[in-house]
């Protein structure tokens, strides 16, 4: 029997735990490397200091030498905390899904004219891939990008843009959105460069005017809205996400749609 | 040999178009140079600091040189004039001619300008000389340590700061790893100068600079003796200092190089005749040096949908392999790229991978090849990326690739944590072990799918090349026919770099480059 209260009521609680093979057993599985040759005093320190991350039943399943003077672990431990579920609040972002066809119908009969969106990787990152993934007309895993939608017009600037560039071709185009995409995430390069976009939004006078979005492998919703973007689209994200996201903004930003939660 | 699947005489064809698909660019690279290539001239004379503000003394003198108008004669003439007005060493010359009033120095009499080039040609053949016995140094330790059976696994370190960066070379060359690959700082290759001395701050990767090439270099020669297996250094002669960074790889001893003829153009943004010009040159000391390049096709199927840009990378081989055997490289030296890419979600991946590079081997019996691992559809679920890695490793053993990067599990993340590499070469060790021979025990049916899927590539490939050479390959890449990427010729960066030479150009590192054949 099930001891989680059920969901549908999120004021009652909803204690959880890790599930390994029984219900709240709490069994996690760790991999990390310590800095020591391979020896039987090197296993006792992934031991201990697993215990002291405050694991329980600690289990060094492997103890590799990754290098002379690396090993490398896999260990099998328990915790014995838990958290109620219900009183974790992660802002989402909602959109009500429609596919390409019915989004483009909607956006012609309510909006009645493409939409603009415009993107690159900016700052000095090269990796194009990913809004390649989401403008380009092939898309990602079967779904089709941005250009492929007849009612957006699309300009993907590609790498290294400066910020201040796009914003400026974003102004000239008279975008509706931009796209901003972060793929090198070093020394947090991401947020420095994100930062710096939201800032010369501000100064170019685009922001809260445009759709501001930020997409990238280490980026989620929660921190694309506390660096001052609208949304935050991470791995796993598809076009049509991001196609429906835009286009329900709009009509929201237009007084046509209620805000999403 | 996979297949046949194709005759000789296709493959012959599809050689004989690139030729002269290459032939027209080729009139376009001898009649020009660039900032890049006179930079590394001057390199070559021992012109390696750095001046105020670590501006490059190179940099110094040719962007002096190209303000004053008069570039276009060479850098090398420069330099001898210099000698005559009696500067005593490569940073006098500089001092000197930053300061001479260029523009409105006399001609020479045909005594004096003979004199001149002939203390230049002294001076480029004995660095050329002290260049080929570094290179034999290095042959020569390879020669005696030997190297593991290929695939050559090849990993890569990103850490940012090049003493970092050595300790985790040395742990993979410890796991089993025979090619590290330095990764280059995000946007170095939009730099135009190489930076100076050994770094410490990158993003994404570390600073290709000479400095950086002799430490990581000299750390490997001595693991490589301690593993009793030598263990290769790559790192990436691309971007606007192609020239320059072949010449400091050469000069320090490095293995292999990425260049690519049209990476740079295509992923880059640099622009055509830029990138056509310096790999040439590049190219050029490469083959002196006896570097390994590895092209960069697999990008191509990165950007474009693999199962249908399949045709784009052998296509893009056929040109690549020309532009190198122009520039004098050897089959033993094209490492022509190519990766498994297509999504895993599809049905009988495994079957086109194997023919794409089963394909790619039966073209070019007698190139190492360079695969790829899967980037494009990795996934964060690191237990499922770790078995698609694993899939390329089969491949790579299965088709006989001389160099395979090993995929990193943790790819779809971060730059690699140590154990990632560990992991990775733990597994590929495994695999080429376990399957080594497969690709002899098996033939592969004529009538089934992967001949099928081999031979429908190549009509498309056949297609492609056709259509370059109809139209010109300048045309072709304005279509974005290759990565789906459009450029112009002249569009993109670094154009400005890009200069006639004069009837009375000197060059002549360039002439006895091109004199080794």
């Amino acid at each position: 029997m099930s001891a989680a209260p059920s969901s549908s009521n999120p004021k009652q609680k909803q204690i959880i735990r890790p599930y390994g093979d029984r219900r709240d057993d709490g069994v996690v599985q760790l991999s990390f490397t310590l800095p020591v040759p391979l020896s039987e005093k090197a296993k006792e320190a992934a031991l201990q200091l697993t215990k002291k991350m405050g694991f329980t039943d600690v289990k060094v399943a492997a103890a590799e030498r990754a290098a002379d003077n690396y090993t490398f672990f896999i260990v099998y431990a328990r915790t014995g905390l838990y958290l109620d579920y219900s009183e974790i609040e992660v802002p989402e972002v909602v959109v009500k899904k429609l596919g390409m066809t019915e989004l483009n119908v909607l956006i012609r009969q309510k909006i009645g004219r493409r939409l603009v969106v415009l993107g690159a990787c900016t700052g000095t990152d090269t990796h194009t891939v990913g809004i390649d993934a989401i403008l380009n007309m092939k898309g990602f895993a079967g779904d089709y990008g941005l250009e492929r939608y007849p009612m957006f017009e699309v300009y993907n600037l590609g790498s290294q843009v400066p910020n201040e560039e796009l914003i400026r071709k974003a102004r000239e185009k008279q975008a509706d959105a931009i796209l901003v995409s972060q793929v090198v995430t070093q020394r947090d390069v991401h947020k420095d460069n994100s930062r710096h976009f939201i800032e010369e939004a501000k100064r170019q006078n685009v922001y809260g005017k445009m759709i501001l979005l930020l997409g990238g492998p280490r980026v989620d919703h929660k921190l694309a809205l506390e660096l001052g973007f609208d949304a935050g689209f991470g791995p796993g994200t598809r076009p049509s996400d991001v196609a429906n996201y835009i286009a329900h903004k709009m009509l929201q930003k237009m007084g046509l749609e209620g805000e999403t939660p | 040999m996979p297949g046949p699947f194709i005759d000789d005489a296709e493959i012959e064809r599809a050689r004989q178009l690139a030729h002269e698909i290459t032939t027209p660019v080729l009139e376009v690279i001898h009649r020009h140079t660039t900032v890049s290539i006179e930079r590394t001239v001057l390199r070559l004379l021992g012109l390696a600091g750095a001046g105020p503000r670590g501006v490059p003394l190179a940099n110094l003198m040719v962007d002096r040189l190209k303000e004053a108008g008069v570039i276009n004669k060479g850098a090398a003439y420069w330099y001898g004039r210099a000698l005559l007005m009696g500067a005593t060493s490569p940073v006098d010359a500089v001092e000197r001619l930053t300061a001479a009033p260029i523009e409105k120095l006399p001609a020479l009499s045909v005594e004096e300008e003979g004199k001149l080039k002939d203390l230049v040609r002294k001076e480029i053949a004995q660095a050329v000389r002290e260049l080929e016995s570094r290179v034999e140094q290095r042959d020569a330790l390879k020669n005696e340590l030997g190297m593991s059976r290929p695939p050559h696994k090849y990993v890569i370190v990103a850490t940012g700061n090049i003493y970092d960066d050595v300790d985790q070379a040395r742990a993979a060359a410890q796991a089993g790893a025979d090619v590290i690959a330095v990764i280059r700082s995000t946007a170095q290759s939009l730099l135009d100068y190489v930076p100076h001395g050994a770094t410490t701050e990158g993003y994404g990767g570390t600073y290709a600079t000479q400095e950086n090439f002799r430490i990581m270099r000299e750390a490997l020669d001595d693991e490589s003796k301690k593993l009793k297996r030598y263990v290769q250094l790559t790192n990436y002669s691309s971007g606007l200092c192609m020239s320059e960074i072949a010449f400091c790889a050469a000069w320090e001893r490095l293995d292999m190089l990425l260049n690519d003829a049209m990476y740079g153009i295509l992923f880059r943004d640099i622009n055509m005749r830029r990138t056509f010009i310096d790999q040439y040159f590049s190219r050029r000391i490469c083959a002196l040096a006896k570097i390994i390049i590895n092209t960069g096709e697999d990008n191509y199927i990165t950007t474009a949908d693999a199962f249908e840009a399949g045709h784009t990378v052998i296509a893009s081989q056929f040109i690549n392999e020309s532009f190198a055997k122009r520039a004098g490289l050897k089959d033993w030296q094209l490492g022509l790229g190519h990766s498994y890419e297509i999504d895993p979600y599809r049905e009988q991946t495994l079957l086109h991978e194997l023919a794409q590079a089963m394909l790619i081997r039966r073209c070019f019996p007698n190139a190492p090849l360079k695969y790829m691992p899967p980037t494009k559809h990795k996934e964060t679920d690191i237990f499922f990326s770790h078995a698609y890695d694993v899939m390329a490793d089969l491949v790579a053993i299965w088709t006989k690739q001389g160099i395979q990067l090993l995929g990193m599990m943790t790819e779809a993340m971060h730059t690699p944590l140590l154990a990632d590499r560990y992991v990775a070469l733990k597994s590929g060790s495994y695999i080429h072990r376990a399957a080594r021979g497969i690709g002899d025990e098996f033939q592969v049916r004529e009538d089934g799918e992967i001949a099928k899927r081999a031979r429908y590539v190549w009509k498309q490939a056949m297609a492609l090349l056709e259509e370059c050479h109809r139209d010109g390959l300048i045309a072709a890449i304005g279509r974005a026919r290759f990565g789906d990427v459009a450029r112009t010729e002249t569009g993109g960066k670094g154009l400005e770099g890009v200069v006639e030479k004069a009837p009375d150009y000197f060059n002549p590192f360039l002439d006895q480059l091109e004199a080794i054949g």
